[in-house]
C-alpha cells in the first residue's frame, strides 16, 4: 500500500489582537480624536489585509509560523520599568563624546529623557511620540504614517499604524543643524510585544545625526517587535541615521523603514542586524527630488538559528538621483539569510546613477544565504549596478597568516573581519564600528 | 650554534600524486643555499611543505629544526620558532592591511612568549615599520594597504621581504621571489635579502634563474628533478645552469 500524503503549507495565523486592544491604548494615553480614528483605520486595514505567506514574493523564502503569538504577542507587563534596570553600556555615547539628547525607552515606556537646552532654542523637537501628540500635533499629524510608511501597505505595517506602542520624534526645522547626535535607545526587559516608532524630520538645509539601538535582556519567552521607522529629509537637507538591532535570541522582528529624500538632499544610512530569532525587514530609500543621494550599509552576520530577511528598495524618482546600497552579512551554524535588492526608476528619469550590491560569507555548511537583486528601470540614460556574491572562509589567506606566527583562530577572525572592513569604513563614527566589531568577534568565536 | 633545518628522506604527494621522492638538505643558519631546478621538480612543493601548508600530504621522512620536529607543528608554531617562507604567490586579503598583518604577527609572538603581553606599542610599532620600510625603499603609506590587493608583482615581493625584515627568521625560504620582476625591482627585492644576510640569517633561494643569485651569492647550489635533489655544488653549478640549461641534468638522471 502506498500512502499519499500532501504537504501543503499552513496559512501563517494572525497575532491575537482585537478592536478593543486598540481603543484601551488610545484611552489608556489619552489620545486626541484623530489619533484614535486613525489607529481605529489601521485596525480596519488590519483586519482586511490577509497574513503575508509562501506565496507572496517578499515572503516566499520567509518562515515565521513557529512564533507562539499568544506568547510573543501579548503585552509586557513591567509596571515600574526604570532606566536601572538598563546596563550603563548601552546609555554611553556611541557617536562623539557629547550628546545632543538621549531617550531611552524600557519595555515600551519613556525611562529617561535628556535634552540640550540648545536644541529648544533651535526650535528642534526631540522627543518621545506620546508627548508629541500633546504638545507638537501640527509637526506631527501631517507626517505620522502618511509620508514615508503608510498603514496599507502590509499587514504588519497596518498592525503598527494600529497598535504603536511607544516612539520617538525628530523635527529639525528648515535651516537648522543640529550639531550634537541624539541618540535613542529601546531596551526590553521583559517578553511580549512592542511596537516602537521612529519618526525624523529634517526641513530643508537641516543637518543631524541620530542613533536608534534596539536591544533586549536575555529570558526565555518568545517577544515581538513590530517597528517603523520614518526619515524624511528635505531639499538640501542632511540626516546620518544610524539603527543597531541586538535583540535577544527569543524575538521576532517585522518592520517597514522607508526613507524620503528631497532635492539635492543626502542621507547616509547605517543598519547592522547581529540579534533575534527572525528578523524581517523592509529597507526603503525613495530619492524624491532632482540630485538627492542616498547611501544605505547594512551590516549582518547571523549564527545559530537566526534568520535574517531584509529587503531593500532604492526609487529613484527623479533625474540626477543616485544611490549606493552595501550589504554585508556572514551566517555560521544553521542561520538563514535572505536579501532581495530592487533598484527602480521612472520612466524619463536620466542621468540616475544607482548602485546595490550584498557580499555573503558563508561560514558553515549547514547555513543558508541568499541574495537576489534586481533592477526595474524605465529610464535610458542611467546607470544601474548591482552585484550579489558568496564565499566562504578561504583557507589560502588563513595559512598565510599562520606562516607569519598567529594561531589559527585569531588568523580566521583576521580574515573575517578583514571581509567586513570595506562595510565598516563606509561607517564614520568609531564607536559604532568598535561595537560592531565587537558583535562580530563574539559571533566568530562563538558563544 | 645555530639553528639547522635538516630534511631528511622527505617524501610528499599532492592530491595522491608523489611530487618529492626522498629530499635530503641541510640548511644552516648564516649559510645560503640556492636550490635550482627546471619547472614542476618539486621545488614550491617542498617550500609549502616546509611552512606546512596542510594541502601537502608528507607520505615519509622527518624535517628537523632546531632541535625540533618540523612535521609535529602547525604553521603558527613554525613561523614562531623562526621559520619564514616568502611566498612566489603571495595571496590577499582584503580589508587586512599589511601593518595590520605584521601586527598580528608581532602580537602573536609576544603573546607566545608572555601569554601577560599586550602587545607592541603604537609607537613602537610605528617607528619599526618606517625603519623597515625605508631600507626596502617603500612608501609609508604602502602599509596602509590591504594586504596584497592590487599591489603590482614587485609591491608583493617587497611586502614579503619586508615581513621577513620584520619577523627576523632564523631560516628563510625565498620561493621564487625573483619571478615576475623586471631588473629594477629584482634590484630592490635582492638588495632586501642582502641587507639581512649575515651569521642570524640561513636562506634557502629557490630559483629557475641564475640572476638572483648575481645579488644574492649563495654558499651552495643544489639541483632538484623530479622530486630528488640530484645535484649539489657552489656557485659554479648555477653557472653552469644559466650556460647549459638542465638537459645535462636530465641527461645523467635519466642516463
Amino acid at each position: 500500500m502506498v500512502a499519499v500524503r500532501q504537504r501543503r503549507a499552513a496559512a501563517p495565523e494572525a497575532p491575537l489582537y482585537t478592536r478593543a486592544d486598540v481603543e484601551a491604548l488610545s484611552a489608556a494615553h489619552d489620545e486626541p480624536t484623530w489619533l484614535r480614528e486613525s489607529r481605529l483605520a489601521a485596525w480596519d486595514l488590519y483586519q482586511r489585509l490577509p497574513m503575508p505567506g509562501k506565496n507572496d514574493e517578499a515572503w516566499r523564502r520567509t518562515d515565521y509560523r513557529h512564533i507562539r503569538w499568544d506568547e510573543a504577542g501579548r503585552q509586557i507587563e513591567n509596571a515600574n520599568p526604570s532606566i536601572e534596570v538598563v546596563p550603563g553600556a548601552y546609555l554611553e555615547p556611541l557617536i562623539g563624546d557629547q550628546q545632543g539628547g538621549v531617550l531611552v525607552f524600557v519595555d515600551g515606556k519613556l525611562v529617561q529623557y535628556e535634552v540640550h537646552p540648545s536644541l529648544a532654542e533651535q526650535g528642534v523637537v526631540f522627543t518621545d511620540l506620546h508627548t508629541a501628540v500633546r504638545e507638537h500635533e501640527a509637526l506631527l499629524r501631517p507626517r505620522l504614517m502618511t509620508k514615508a510608511v503608510l498603514p496599507g501597505e502590509g499587514k504588519f505595517a497596518a498592525l503598527h499604524a494600529a497598535l504603536w506602542t511607544h516612539g520617538v520624534f525628530l523635527y529639525v526645522p528648515d535651516n537648522t543643524v543640529v550639531e550634537l547626535p541624539l541618540h535613542v535607545v529601546m531596551y526590553n526587559t521583559a517578553p511580549g510585544a512592542t511596537l516602537g516608532h521612529s519618526l525624523v524630520a529634517i526641513g530643508d538645509n537641516a543637518q543631524a545625526t541620530i542613533l536608534v539601538d534596539y536591544r533586549s535582556a536575555e529570558f526565555e519567552d518568545q517577544s515581538l517587535f513590530v517597528g517603523a521607522t520614518e526619515l524624511l529629509v528635505g531639499d538640501e537637507g542632511n540626516l546620518r541615521y544610524v539603527g543597531l538591532q541586538d535583540w535577544n535570541r527569543e524575538t521576532y522582528e517585522f518592520s517597514h523603514q522607508r526613507a524620503r529624500i528631497g532635492r539635492d538632499g543626502n542621507l547616509d544610512w547605517i543598519l547592522g542586524n547581529m540579534g533575534g530569532e527572525f528578523i524581517k525587514q523592509f529597507i526603503e530609500v525613495e530619492l524624491d527630488g532632482q540630485g538627492a543621494h542616498g547611501r544605505v550599509s547594512g551590516m549582518f552576520f547571523a549564527d545559530h538559528e537566526q534568520m535574517f530577511d531584509q529587503d531593500t528598495q532604492q526609487d529613484h524618482n527623479a533625474p540626477l538621483t543616485t544611490s549606493d546600497l552595501l550589504f554585508k552579512g556572514a551566517a555560521k551554524d544553521d542561520a538563514r539569510t535572505v536579501w532581495q535588492g530592487m533598484i527602480k526608476s521612472l520612466p524619463k528619469m536620466q542621468k540616475i546613477d544607482g548602485f546595490q550590491a550584498c557580499r555573503n560569507l558563508v561560514l558553515s555548511e549547514d547555513a543558508r544565504m541568499d541574495a537576489i537583486p534586481g533592477l526595474e528601470i524605465e529610464a535610458d540614460d542611467v546607470r544601474c549596478t548591482h552585484a550579489a556574491t558568496f564565499g566562504t572562509l578561504e583557507e589560502q589567506p588563513v595559512f598565510y597568516l599562520m606562516s607569519r606566527g598567529v594561531p589559527r583562530p585569531e588568523a580566521e577572525l583576521a580574515v573575517i573581519n578583514g571581509f567586513f572592513e570595506e562595510l565598516l569604513d563606509r561607517i564614520p563614527f568609531e564607536r559604532v564600528q568598535a561595537r560592531l566589531r565587537e558583535s562580530l568577534e563574539a559571533k566568530i568565536v562563538g558563544r | 650554534m645555530g639553528a639547522a633545518l635538516e630534511i631528511r628522506n622527505l617524501h610528499v604527494n599532492v592530491e595522491d600524486k608523489p611530487i618529492l621522492r626522498g629530499v635530503n638538505l641541510i640548511v644552516r643558519q648564516g649559510e645560503v643555499h640556492a636550490l635550482m631546478g627546471p619547472n614542476g621538480s618539486g621545488k614550491s612543493t617542498l617550500a609549502n611543505v616546509l611552512m606546512g601548508n596542510p594541502a601537502y600530504e608528507v607520505t615519509a621522512g622527518q624535517i628537523i629544526f632546531d632541535g625540533k620536529d618540523l612535521l609535529e607543528m602547525e604553521a603558527d608554531e613554525r613561523s614562531r620558532a623562526g621559520l619564514f617562507l616568502a611566498f612566489q604567490y603571495p595571496v590577499s586579503i582584503p580589508g587586512v592591511t599589511l601593518a595590520n598583518f605584521l601586527r598580528l604577527a608581532i602580537n602573536a609572538r609576544l603573546k607566545a612568549a608572555n601569554p601577560e603581553s599586550k602587545g607592541i606599542s603604537v609607537g613602537d610599532f610605528r617607528k619599526m615599520m618606517r625603519e623597515k620600510m625605508d631600507g626596502l625603499h617603500m612608501e609609508h603609506n604602502f602599509a596602509g594597504r590591504y594586504l596584497n590587493e592590487g599591489f603590482s608583482g614587485g609591491e608583493k615581493k617587497r611586502a614579503e621581504i619586508l615581513q621577513m625584515a620584520v619577523l627576523e627568521p632564523k631560516i628563510a625560504i625565498l620561493d621564487e621571489t625573483d619571478s615576475g620582476l623586471d631588473i629594477d625591482a629584482l634590484r630592490v627585492v635582492s638588495e632586501g635579502v642582502v641587507k639581512l644576510r649575515g651569521p642570524n640569517l640561513g636562506a634557502l633561494v629557490i630559483t629557475h634563474y641564475q640572476r638572483i643569485l648575481n645579488y644574492i651569492k649563495p654558499d651552495f647550489v643544489h639541483v632538484m628533478y623530479q622530486g630528488q635533489i640530484v645535484e649539489n655544488g657552489g656557485p659554479e653549478l648555477a653557472l653552469r645552469l644559466e650556460e647549459a640549461g638542465y638537459d645535462w641534468i636530465r641527461e645523467k638522471v635519466e642516463g
